[in-house]
């Protein structure tokens, strides 16, 4: 199969749906004339213009809510935080109204929106610049949140998250921009991953290690190095949406292995490890051979110092340390 | 059909031809302040270009926004701040860093990420911080900072104290909400804050006529719509920025009222270093022609020795004393530790760094 960058898969996706609905504009600040500030866009505006491609002034409250306007009236725009750490100017119209104008409309009005942008640590930008929101947008009842790992789960996802009518808030980082993977030729026909779709990146028989976005590569070269050094066989499971979420695909996993460390780049508290060993004990405690664990961001905002930043996160040396406790 | 309003806020005592080396502000100077300034403006610029040299060479992570180019600005503006005068900014903080007086040491070790660096490493080059010399940050997220110098301002005026809230931003930071709200509040609370829009022509690549709408007389005069006065001016020449800026701040010192000043200025590099994009949105010959018409530290240099008050030879003096401190800034920086990981739980919470009462009960930090 031909290989592509995850930046060039996801281009590939939006193309794609720019093509297929004229509806689709894409907007954000440095989409257009500049070609995104991580290329993901590059070319598209050349080959779009300046009506399908825009790029805004750094008025993110502003410009996400115009998004999510136009979207009711049935545009579906493709709004690019430069980092998903900026949602935050912007928490208003992203929690408020395109997660609840549905509901309050008693189901008169839909949303189809799509935020996407990166949203990861690791890469020297400090405390403001390196969140990942993934749980806390996942918390808010009629949001979808996905992450994905590869470059083809990025172009199968994107093309779902624009086809799909509800608000879909999408996370990728600019550690993966640059990996390269197999990706299928559009000319094998339109390649669409659905939302809630769990995937399984690695079997194994020994224990599970869920993960999603950039801590799912973290969670296989854990695997490799457990089963190389430790002859333990880690299965991994890569979530690759959020909510919705894959229940069956990890109660499926922890039934054959019986343990579980869930390794999450979002923080200890609420995030998405919270979420999932609630519903591993709630759903599979009885399948259980030791306490569900997980790994994490050290439990503080992230620092910036380049000798040590790697070490606050999830990383396959702290997986594998965790694992070893219970297998 | 309301008529148009004519009466404008704008200060008028300037304009362009004005001669501001007898600004009051500027008689006051004697020739070791001018001779300072200009070590002022020469030490940004070296530790710059080291600091960017040592980026280059891996030694740093994330972003660098270089000051380069806009010096005048900063210096020339905290060259006027008393006891009681603050200053916060955005993420192109080292000028301003350097001019309160930080040092180049903890500047660059905290490039660096070191332990010994102003913020123990744990803020990096957008995240400066010097309360001690009323530095209040280096701001990450745009346009965030102005709400909080409009907050120094409420509390200068709280605590009955004559000073201000030197508040800088950029020419695209004008565009966040946060920020207009923050000039609603300050004119309605009269509030002492100067805001001062740094403006450089771009927010990335993004020129500003791609990104703002607004009046004719520029970004400044958006002070109309909250009755707030403003002010525009160049930002190459000390004399004319500290003439703009001091004026301001005699508004905010004496009548407790805000202003927008927009200075107009220029960088030199990328908007960070990583910056793929540098030559492509603005031309080469429009950055040559700063650096050979508009340069602050040439301006400066040549206004010196022509007031006979710096030699070519003193000036070539200081900018090799520059040159061997942003050296040895790099030696501090290259020999100083990394925080140990214990360190990245320490400085979450005052009450748990001062092991109080408080920090005892429940749990605050999970594993
Ligand atoms: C809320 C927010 N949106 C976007 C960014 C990314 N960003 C950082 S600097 C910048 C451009 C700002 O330009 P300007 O205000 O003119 O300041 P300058 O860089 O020219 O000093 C952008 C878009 C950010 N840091 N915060
Ligand atoms: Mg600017």
């Amino acid at each position: 199969m031909r290989e592509l960058s995850y930046r060039h898969a996801l281009r590939e996706g939006l193309d794609e749906e720019l093509t297929r609905d004229e509806n689709v504009v894409i907007m954000g600040e440095e989409v257009a004339q500049y070609n995104g500030a991580y290329k993901v866009t590059e070319g598209l505006w050349e080959k779009w213009g300046c009506k399908r491609i825009v790029d805004t002034p750094i008025s993110e409250a502003g410009f996400m809510g115009m998004g999510i306007g136009a979207s009711m009236l049935g545009i579906r725009p493709v709004m690019e935080l430069m980092f998903w750490s900026f949602h935050s100017v912007a928490f208003d119209q992203l929690v408020n109204n395109a997660a609840n104008v549905r509901y309050m409309s008693g189901g008169l009005i839909n949303c189809p929106i799509v935020v996407r942008g990166p949203a990861n640590g690791g890469t020297g930008v400090g405390a403001t610049h390196s969140h990942t929101p993934e749980g806390l947008f996942a918390a808010f009842p009629g949001l979808k949140v996905c992450s994905p790992a590869t470059p083809a789960d990025a172009k199968g996802l994107i093309k779902s998250a624009i086809r799909d009518n509800d608000p879909v808030y999408f996370m990728e980082s600019t550690l993966l921009y640059g990996n390269v993977g197999p990706v299928p030729d559009p000319e094998d026909g339109d390649f669409v991953i659905p939302l809630g779709l769990a995937d399984c990146k690695r079997e194994g028989s020994d224990i599970t290690l869920v993960a999603h976005g950039a801590s799912v590569l973290q969670a296989l070269e854990a695997a490799e190095k457990l089963a190389e050094e430790h002859n333990i066989s880690a299965e991994v499971i890569d979530l690759r949406s959020i909510r919705p979420l894959d229940e069956e695909a990890i109660l499926n996993s922890v039934r054959k292995t019986h343990r579980i460390v869930v390794v999450d780049e979002s923080k200890p508290f609420c995030g998405v490890s919270a979420m999932i060993t609630a519903i591993v004990q709630e759903k599979a405690f009885d399948d259980l051979d030791a306490p569900v664990l997980r790994v994490n961001t050290i439990d503080a905002p992230a620092i910036y110092s380049p000798g040590i930043e790697k070490e606050q996160l999830p990383n396959a040396r702290r997986i594998v340390e965790k694992v070893l406790t219970i297998a | 059909m309301a008529a148009k309003k004519t009466t404008k806020k704008k200060s008028t005592k300037s304009t362009a031809t004005k001669d501001y080396a007898s600004a009051e502000v500027n008689k006051q100077l004697s020739a070791e302040d001018k001779v300072e300034l200009y070590r002022k403006l020469v030490r940004i610029r070296r530790f710059e270009q080291f600091s960017l040299k040592e980026y280059n060479g891996g030694k740093m992570g994330g972003f660098l926004h270089l000051y380069i180019g806009q010096e005048a600005v900063a210096v020339g503006a905290v060259s006027l701040m008393g006891d009681n005068d603050h200053v916060i900014t955005a993420y192109r903080d080292h000028g301003h860093a350097l001019a309160v007086g930080m040092g180049m040491n903890e500047c660059m070790a905290e490039l660096y990420g070191k332990i010994t660096g102003c913020s123990k490493g744990k803020g990096g080059s957008m995240h400066y911080f010097a309360p001690d010399k009323n530095y209040w940050g280096g701001h990450g997220i745009v346009g965030g900072q102005t709400p909080l110098g409009t907050g120094l301002a409420y509390g200068l005026k709280y605590k009955g104290l004559k000073g201000c809230a030197l508040t800088f931003l950029g020419d695209g930071a004008v565009n966040q909400g946060a920020f207009h709200e923050s000039l609603n509040i300050a004119a309605l609370f009269e509030l002492p804050v100067v805001f001062i829009i740094e403006n450089n022509g771009y927010s990335m690549g993004t020129s500003q006529v791609r990104s703002s709408a607004h009046p004719e007389e520029g970004l400044a005069a958006r002070a109309e719509a909250y009755d707030m006065d403003w002010d525009v001016c160049m930002g190459e020449n000390l004399y004319e920025v500290r003439a703009h800026v001091w004026e301001a701040m005699k508004r905010a010192h004496e009548k407790s009222k805000p202003t927008i000043l927009e200075i107009k200025t220029y960088r030199y590099y990328g908007h960070s270093v990583a910056d793929a994009n540098a030559k492509k949105y603005r031309t080469k010959e429009e950055i040559e022609k700063y650096q050979r018409d508009h340069d602050p530290l040439k301006v400066w240099q040549a206004v010196l020795e022509g007031e006979g008050v710096l030699t070519s030879e003193q000036a070539a003096e200081i900018d090799s004393a520059a040159k061997e401190e942003a050296k040895a800034a790099v030696e501090f920086a290259e020999e100083s530790p990394y925080p140990e990981i214990s360190d990245i739980s320490t400085d979450i919470y005052w009450e748990l760094d001062n092991d109080t009462e408080a920090s005892k009960q429940g749990t605050i930090l999970f594993d």
